[in-house]
């Protein structure tokens, strides 16, 4: 099968949901004529004008506005945020308009509208471009979260989020942009086309002694941790990959649990309130009585995103630290 | 604010307003006694005990929505801010359910959720009914933009207080608007004061007025009297057609006043202003004074039909108290409706995965 990048798995998505719907427009900075700060929208602006692919100012609370607004009216707007730590700046549109128009109207009302870009740290940038909101955001009903880990997912989940008639917001990872996954051509696919439906997790690992869970790029530290575990300790991991954080995938999560009597969490979010404390809880809730060690978290270090290239390294999970945590329980 | 006398508006010979029915301007009356009959019979609920929350009274204010409103087509949509009682009403919706809403009711234009800050009716092209101060301004350049973008010749009035431009997303909206010739009008309803704090305590360069911040943006401005039905018609249909033909932005400043608080909670009501200011504006600015006046001599109406109208309006207002209290309470099940469409709608989507906690 060919391996595309995570910046092209989502390029196609865009292409192929800029054909599939006379509605949808891609709007955010530099999305057009300068191909996209990071180029996931490279050649689209060339392919589909200026009426599709919309350069807005530096202004995001006017322009995340202002995709809210079209999407009442029943466009469908893929708004980017060049980092996903810029929705502070819209962060009532997104709170407040996004989530809660429909509710505040008796149902009246649906925002088809997505918002992605890049919501993680790792590089270099410091704490005010290294944010991981998706815990902030999956806590406000009314909002979806989604948080893929591979171009595959990248590009399926991409394609229904567009197509879901409710707000998703969607956090991609720098750092995974120019990696490479194994995706199929349309033509390989039967129905024509890659769609991954929301709230449905995907086990990246099998295995039998611990599981570990998690969402975005932290489900590739988990795969390396893994190997690491099976090959220098004997010890089977399986990994459970969120994909989308809300609608969540429960039964997954728990029927690995219930193999493996054992797991750990891994994001690269903040600890209090992170999307761990959610599914550890959760799993404690629901599946005590297959537990055979307490249900372990990692998260990126509980302070803002560290400069210093080699500090921030070890401020975000890496495969040795998930491997110390998971010997401690198995 | 101008006029002292309700000498006739030079704004009657207006085109917009030349072309008015007798019964067009019967109906304006009738609209603004409407109204203020609403959120008169509102207050008293409210001082009842009889629903919670805040409740921002529009009167003073009703000739900006009635007149302004009474200029759009089909393809017109309409988005205010949390004092929306009287634009939702001259978009057509029902006393019923408006009253029902405030009194937290199921039947209630928003089945209770809402509340009063927070009316909707997009089958009236009317989209709320927003609580953030200034919140609304960017939805309403999303509105216009979804119009332009469908070839759609309409445009959107977004009204918004004097407190409101100072807002940053107000800012950022002029600029999109501007930028990329959306349709959009903003209606500023200056009515002197954002909550307690003077527009001259607010808002740097008291002598350019408010929709000069148009200039920053080369957008269209115009500052007009508000409490004129003709005036704000004139106005309004200037910069809808402004909208329409050249698909250009427009800020329009109508001057305005309320009597009451900026809610009924605002205990400083009477005290950031004094009592004779208020008296003068009742006395002398009342929008259905005047506009009752201008259809008496006019010979539109008479005595007895503005009578009429008031108790038609009074009989409407009673019977939506009725309705809003024989009206059930929404039921527990329904805090878990409304949130997400594809589960409302139980599709593959709304059934996969968990969507609450």
């Amino acid at each position: 099968m060919r391996k595309i990048t995570y910046r092209k798995a989502l390029n196609e998505a865009l292409d192929e949901e800029l054909a599939h719907d006379d509605m949808v427009v891609v709007i955010g900075e530099e999305v057009a004529e300068y191909n996209g700060a990071y180029k996931v929208t490279e050649g689209l602006w060339e392919k589909w004008g200026d009426k599709r692919l919309i350069d807005a100012p530096i202004s995001e609370a006017g322009f995340i506005g202002m995709g809210i607004g079209a999407s009442m009216l029943g466009m469908r707007p893929v708004m980017e945020l060049m980092f996903f730590s810029f929705a502070y700046v819209a962060f009532d549109q997104m709170m407040n308009n996004a989530s809660s128009v429909r509710y505040m109207s008796g149902g009246l009302i649906n925002c088809p509208i997505v918002v992605r870009g890049p919501a993680n740290g790792g590089t270099n940038v410091g704490a005010t471009h290294s944010h991981t909101p998706e815990n902030i955001f999956a806590n406000m009903p009314g909002l979806k979260v989604v948080s893929p880990a591979t171009a595959y997912d990248a590009k399926g989940l991409m394609k229904t989020a567009i197509r879901d008639n409710d707000p998703v917001f969607f956090m991609e990872n720098t750092m995974l942009y120019g990696m490479e996954w194994e995706v199929p051509e349309n033509s390989e696919i039967e129905g024509g086309e890659l769609i991954i439906p929301l709230g449905k997790a995907d086990i990246k690992r099998e295995g039998t002694d611990i599981s570990l869970i998690a969402h975005g790029r932290a489900v590739i530290t988990a795969l390396e941790a893994a190997k690491i575990l099976e090959s220098e300790h004997k010890i089977n991991a399986e990994v459970v990959d969120l994909r989308s954080i809300r609608p969540l995938d429960e039964e997954t999560i728990l029927n690995s649990v219930k193999k493996t009597n054992r797991s750990v969490y891994i994001e690269e979010n903040k600890p209090f309130c992170g999307v761990g404390a959610q599914i550890s809880s959760m799993i404690m809730e629901k599946a005590f009585d297959y537990l055979d060690a307490p249900v372990l978290r990692i998260t990126s270090v509980d302070s803002p995103a560290f400069y210093s290239p080699p500090v921030e390294k070890r401020q975000l999970p890496y495969p040795e630290m998930i491997v110390e945590k998971a010997l401690t329980i198995c | 604010m101008s006029t002292d006398t309700v000498s006739p508006s030079p704004h009657a010979e207006a085109e917009i307003n030349k072309s008015l029915s007798n019964e067009d301007k019967i109906k304006f009356l009738r609209d603004m006694v409407r109204i203020r009959r609403f959120e008169q019979i509102s207050l008293k609920a409210y001082q009842q005990g009889k629903m919670g929350g805040f409740l921002h009274l529009y009167i003073g204010q009703e000739s900006v929505a009635v007149g302004s409103i009474s200029v759009c087509g089909e393809n017109d949509h309409i988005i205010t801010a949390y004092r929306d009682h009287g634009h939702a009403l001259a978009s057509g919706m029902s006393m019923n359910e408006c009253m029902a809403e405030l009194f937290g009711k199921a039947t209630g234009c928003s089945k209770g959720k809402g509340g009063s800050m927070h009316f909707f009716a997009p089958a009236k092209r009317y989209w709320g009914g927003h609580g953030i101060v200034g919140g609304q301004t960017p939805l309403g350049a999303g509105i216009a933009f979804a119009l332009k973008y469908q070839d759609i010749k309409g445009c959107c009035l977004c009204y918004m207080g004097d407190g409101a431009v100072n807002q940053g997303a107000f800012h950022e909206a002029l600029n999109l608007a501007s930028l990329w010739d959306l349709p959009v009008i903003y209606i500023i309803e200056n009515n002197g004061y954002s909550m307690g704090t003077s527009q001259k305590r607010s808002s740097a360069y008291p002598e350019a007025g408010l929709a000069a911040r148009a200039e920053a943006y080369g957008m269209d401005w115009d500052v007009a009297n508000g409490e004129h039905i003709y005036e704000v018609r004139a106005k309004t249909w200037e910069a809808v057609q402004r909208a329409h033909e050249q698909s250009r932005p427009t800020i329009l400043e109508l001057a305005t006043y309320r009597y009451y608080g900026h809610s009924v909670a605002d205990a400083n009501a009477q005290k950031y202003r004094t009592k004779e200011e208020i008296e003068k504006y009742k006395n002398e600015h009342d929008p259905l004074n005047l506009w009752r006046n201008t259809l008496l001599d006019e010979g539109v109406i008479t005595e007895d039909l503005a009578k009429e109208i008031q108790q038609e309006a009074n009989e409407e207002a009673d019977a939506s108290i009725k309705f809003a209290e024989d009206s059930p309470f929404p039921e527990d099940s329904a805090m878990l409706q409304d949130v997400y469409w594809e589960v409302d709608n139980d599709t593959e989507s709304g059934k996969t995965g968990r969507h609450f906690f």
